[in-house]
């Protein structure tokens, strides 16, 4: 399938689950166990995907200026700048180790 | 009580703005990612999930199959299905109305009428905030995806960075205790440890299967990891709260 499919199904998908959740008896939102499921899931992914886009590139374990983003980052969410700061502060930290020469 | 003169609508108002702008990182980073501008445009108008979003993109730059992203966006699209369940409850929207607000059914909007007693301020509080946030995140991520367009090489402009800080940040907010950490650390090593061993894509489902089997498993709180990137509770003027 070419990747406008897969955006397309994603995007259906992601709708499917919003609008499930209006539709499905009001009586499962007492299992707590789905909510709970729900909650590390999101967790889980948001760290895999961390650690992802931090040590892979495609198939190997690699270190280089995208750690100096995951430190800068780490350092300004201790100090509570806001979503966006965060992110400038991710790609200025890798944008300068690596035009100083590394990784 | 009238819209104007509504505190809900004001914290919706602020949570619409402080939300839409980041959406000028995931215009870019989805242009860096590989995909083209129109996509990352269809992924903000379409998916309108910012976590899902992040996460498609976030396994194609990684060189993962269409499949894999379309896997890890909808699981990471879940916990939407508790959010509406809450909606639901909530709001009892019908009709039209029902198939607009699941559009719209995010973090934010549904902190935002989480966030209210009274149910007129419910109302008032989660379309304003929904649909603030569908403009404003629409509106940059075109901007950002023109500007990532016009950048060149977004490893120069250390934008892969930029993606690992952004998916921190994500994280950052559900860390408030020690059991969510203990989580993501198990759930970054699983990753780091498969990478080598399987196809891209790949280790990121493992992890979502350990998360999981801990949620299914372990005893805490139900409302663990379904806290929103930006706490509305933050922009509400009459009830501060020290957080973390």
């Amino acid at each position: 399938m070419p990747l406008w499919g897969w955006i397309v199904a994603a995007s259906v998908v992601a709708y499917a689950t919003k609008l499930a959740g209006y539709l499905v008896p009001p009586r499962l939102l007492e299992n707590e166990r789905m909510s709970r499921v729900a909650g590390t899931l999101t967790i889980g992914l948001l760290a895999s995907l961390t650690a992802m886009n931090a040590f892979s590139a495609a198939q190997a374990l690699v270190v280089d200026a995208r750690v100096a983003a995951l430190i800068a980052a780490c350092i300004a969410l201790w100090l509570r700048v806001p979503f966006l700061g965060v992110v400038v502060v991710g790609a200025a930290a890798s944008a300068m180790l690596r035009f100083a020469g590394f990784g | 009580m009238n819209w104007r003169y509504s505190p809900a609508a004001r914290i919706g108002l602020s949570i619409a703005v402080a939300t839409g702008l980041y959406g000028i990182s995931f215009g870019a980073l989805g242009v860096a990612s590989g995909l083209s501008v129109w996509q990352t445009i269809a992924l903000s108008m379409l998916m309108f999930t910012g976590g899902s979003q992040f996460a498609f993109i976030g396994v194609m730059s990684g060189g993962g199959a269409g499949s894999a992203a379309f896997g890890a966006a909808t699981l990471l699209g879940a916990r939407n299905a508790v959010y509406g369940m809450q909606l639901n409850q909530m709001l009892r929207p019908r009709g039209w109305r029902k198939l607009l607000a699941a559009h719209i059914t995010i973090d934010e909007s549904t902190a935002t009428a989480a966030g209210q007693v009274d149910p007129g301020e419910q109302l008032r509080g989660f379309w304003t905030a929904g649909v603030g946030i569908f403009v404003l995140w629409n509106l940059f991520t075109a901007i950002g995806a023109l500007l990532g367009d016009a950048l060149g090489d977004p490893r120069r402009w250390g934008l892969d960075g930029a993606a690992v800080a952004a998916f921190l940040g994500l994280l950052w907010p559900r860390l408030s205790a020690r059991e969510p950490v203990a989580l993501a650390v198990l759930c970054g090593l699983v990753t780091v440890l498969m990478v080598p061993l399987a196809p891209a894509g790949v280790p990121i489902l493992a992890a979502a299967l350990v998360a999981a089997l801990w949620g299914w498993f372990s005893r805490g709180p139900a409302d663990e990891g379904l806290e929103p990137d930006i706490d509305p509770v933050v922009y509400s003027d009459d009830t501060p709260r020290e957080r973390l």
